[in-house]
């Protein structure tokens, strides 16, 4: 019950959202002098009659108000527009995209909590010895680390040196995941440490914190008192309580992952939507961008559901409701 | 007679030896304390050189007579068109994919990543902390409008709006200076805006208020002084990140334009370049390292220096070594590191309410 109407609320609060973003889009794209939107509707190259012809067609030339409804219309069942350049509907590009994109983002999702909780806990649980120091050097290393400086120095330090040894597992650009498990590991493996890498040192830090925070409770001293081993403790009690900072971190996370992403696929060259998103703008290819913005902040939209579900799993004082 | 007695008393302790006690502020404290911290000096030293090596980039430039944007077709390139490596017809790092100076691009490229992480973090920190301080004093609706505000922009994926600006206007400093800005200032907003709701229900307040202080005078005269630790801390944690930031836009083609030389784009080109020139790669990705790394450290370093509390882990430290298997202290090792009263910059919008 609920739950049920938690997610209802959610979704409407994620439909409004999505319509303030589509109209904040159609206001910067369309709201500027007709001749300027028709000439990048029209493409770089064309003459004037294609653009009047444009301006036609696209009822450039109608009122902004009716063109604001055929445009909200037309997004809201799902037709965004073709391509300039090939002609394909922006959502064959965008389902082409997606799978790239999500194996990159699944990969180094899961990469980064595992790394960042793993490290963070064991820094905790002995802080100050050699193995926190040593993290704690690492976590600035990570934080100061533009995420398109380590895939570089990935590539020149591992992926040329073994491919020059006759060691190819490691590649390049993509092979999806028909090509099989292997190969599609081997494709993934550099992007998904580039991605977890940068991404972990935050989550270090912030669970080395906030365990350290939480190991000082009296509850954890009642734990103890009763016996229960210190390994019992430390992930029984302690990790419960300290994961939810974690997670309320990965609900924002989500969007500095989406600039993560479009990096390690312009770095790896694997064309999913990070990669199409920027060539589009390289470009001035409008509906593909306007598509990606839309999807984006979709996804954004989700994300945050599910965390936040995941948050009041973890926290009982939290009801979702 | 009572006066003269005061008079005696103010006398005498005007002539009371001064060595005697000394009081220090928590300023003096902080820099002792930094001056102590090895890592924190050399920080300082590293930055001093990156920012002498920037406003000195001409003078290099007409030293070796390569100008940053000047390409050397004959002896900047190998016969198959390729870069040179370091060393080779005096260019001391290499050159870049049409025989330009690598070294001068790259001390240009400073000058370019230092004046956006210094001026976008000044005006985050204008804003923010102006912002902040206001919502927490006003509190009631002012409040509320401000803090969902700072919490829509902290939630935003700034990328994506970088993309559809990049779109829309064509890429410059300026551009990149507002949205690096636009997008740092509400996390010093919040810290800012917490740190007053509490300050402003302090005695201190009620007896500025009650002596007919108004609340722009309290605001910036009596409140302010006390935010300016954890200020100072997150300013210098945002240097950094305001210039990855601006590599990562350039990087993507949406920063600074083409010719000027800014080390994400440096090294998106770089990119067409692995296999036979690791010094285009290398050099740059050093220079931004050092830099970020340098204004971490730093940072750390003086969050460290102020929090009084790292002396007692100090100590804490030493009475650990002592009595090894008293798990309880552990407590009183959360801070060298981020903190409630120095947290590290937010990125977070508040959690859902309990």
């Amino acid at each position: 019950m609920g739950l049920a109407r938690f997610l209802v609320r959610r979704i409407l609060t994620g439909i409004v959202v999505l319509w303030i973003v589509a109209t904040g889009t159609f206001l910067l794209f369309f709201t500027r002098p007709v001749a300027v939107v028709a000439r990048e509707l029209a493409g770089r190259s064309a003459t004037p009659q294609v653009i009047s012809e444009v301006i036609r067609n696209l009822g450039l030339n109608l009122p902004l108000r009716v063109q604001y409804w055929h445009f909200i219309d037309a997004t809201a069942h799902g037709n965004l527009g073709f391509s300039y350049y090939s002609q394909v509907p922006v959502k064959t590009i965008l389902a082409e995209d997606l799978p790239i994109t999500a194996s990159v983002v699944v990969g180094g999702v899961v990469l980064w909590l595992i790394v960042g909780l793993t490290v963070g806990v064991i820094s905790a649980t002995r802080a100050r010895s050699l193995f926190d120091r040593v993290a704690t050097v690492g976590v600035l290393a990570g934080l100061s680390m533009p995420i398109f400086v380590l895939g570089e120095l990935l590539i020149i330090g591992v992926f040329l040196p073994l491919n020059e040894h006759g060691i190819t597992w490691i590649q390049t650009g993509y092979a999806g995941l028909s090509t099989g498990v292997i190969p599609w590991m081997g494709h993934m493996i550099l992007p998904w440490i580039t991605l977890a890498t940068v991404q972990a040192a935050v989550y270090t830090r912030l669970s080395r914190g906030s365990l350290l925070d939480t190991m000082g409770e009296d509850y954890i001293r009642t734990a103890r008192a009763k016996g229960l081993s210190e390994r019992r403790v430390i992930l029984r009690h302690g990790l419960r309580a300290a994961l939810t900072p974690v997670v309320s971190q990965l609900g924002i996370d989500i969007g500095a992952l989406l600039g993560g992403v479009i990096v390690v696929e312009q770095v790896f060259s694997l064309p999913g939507l990070g990669f199409d998103s920027v060539q589009a703008i390289d470009t001035g290819n409008l509906p593909v961008i306007i598509g990606f913005v839309l999807l984006a902040s979709a996804f954004v939209v989700v994300a945050n559901i599910i965390v936040d579900m995941a948050y009041a799993l973890l926290d009982p004082r939290v009801r979702i409701a | 007679m009572s006066l003269s007695s005061l008079e005696f008393q103010a006398a005498s302790a005007e002539s009371a030896p001064e060595q005697a006690i000394e009081g220090r502020s928590q300023w003096q404290l902080t820099r002792r304390r930094l001056l102590h911290d090895k890592v924190a000096i050399a920080s300082i030293v590293v930055i001093l050189v990156m920012v002498i090596l920037a406003i000195t980039a001409p003078l290099f430039a007409s030293l070796t007579g390569h100008a940053p944007d000047q390409a050397f077709t004959n002896t900047g390139t190998t016969s198959t068109g390729a870069p040179v490596g370091p060393g080779t017809h005096g260019f001391l790092l290499g050159t870049d994919y049409i025989g330009r100076d690598l070294f001068i691009r790259i001390l240009y490229g400073a000058r370019i990543s230092l004046f956006v992480g210094i001026v976008t973090t000044a005006i985050a920190t204008l804003a923010g902390v102006s912002i902040g301080l206001i919502a927490g004093y006003f509190g009631g609706w002012v409040d509320t409008v401000l803090a969902r505000f700072i919490d829509t922009v902290l939630a935003f994926p700034y990328i994506v709006l970088a993309l559809a600006l990049a779109a829309i206007f064509s890429p410059s400093l300026t551009i990149v200076i507002g949205v690096i800005s636009f997008f740092s200032w509400a996390g010093i907003s919040r810290i800012v805006r917490g740190q007053t709701l509490s300050l402003k229900e302090k005695e201190y307040i009620e007896a500025a208020r009650s002596l007919g202080a108004g609340p722009w005078r309290i605001m910036f005269i009596d409140i302010l002084p006390n935010l300016l630790g954890p200020v100072l801390v997150l300013a210098t944690l945002y240097i950094p990140i305001a210039v990855i930031f601006e590599a990562t836009l350039s990087f993507l083609g949406i920063g600074i334009p083409e010719p000027t030389p800014s080390w994400g784009s440096i090294l998106a080109e770089a990119q067409n370049y692995y296999t036979v020139a690791w010094w285009y790669v290398v050099f740059p990705s050093v220079a931004l390292l050092v830099t970020t790394l340098a204004f971490n450290l730093l940072g750390d370093g003086i969050r460290d220096a102020m929090d009084p509390r790292t002396e007692r882990i100090f100590a804490a430290g030493s009475q650990r070594r002592r009595s090894r298997r008293r798990p309880s202290v552990v407590s009183a090792f959360s801070a060298a590191g981020p903190s409630a009263e120095f947290p590290d910059p937010p990125r977070q919008p508040m959690p859902p309410t309990p």
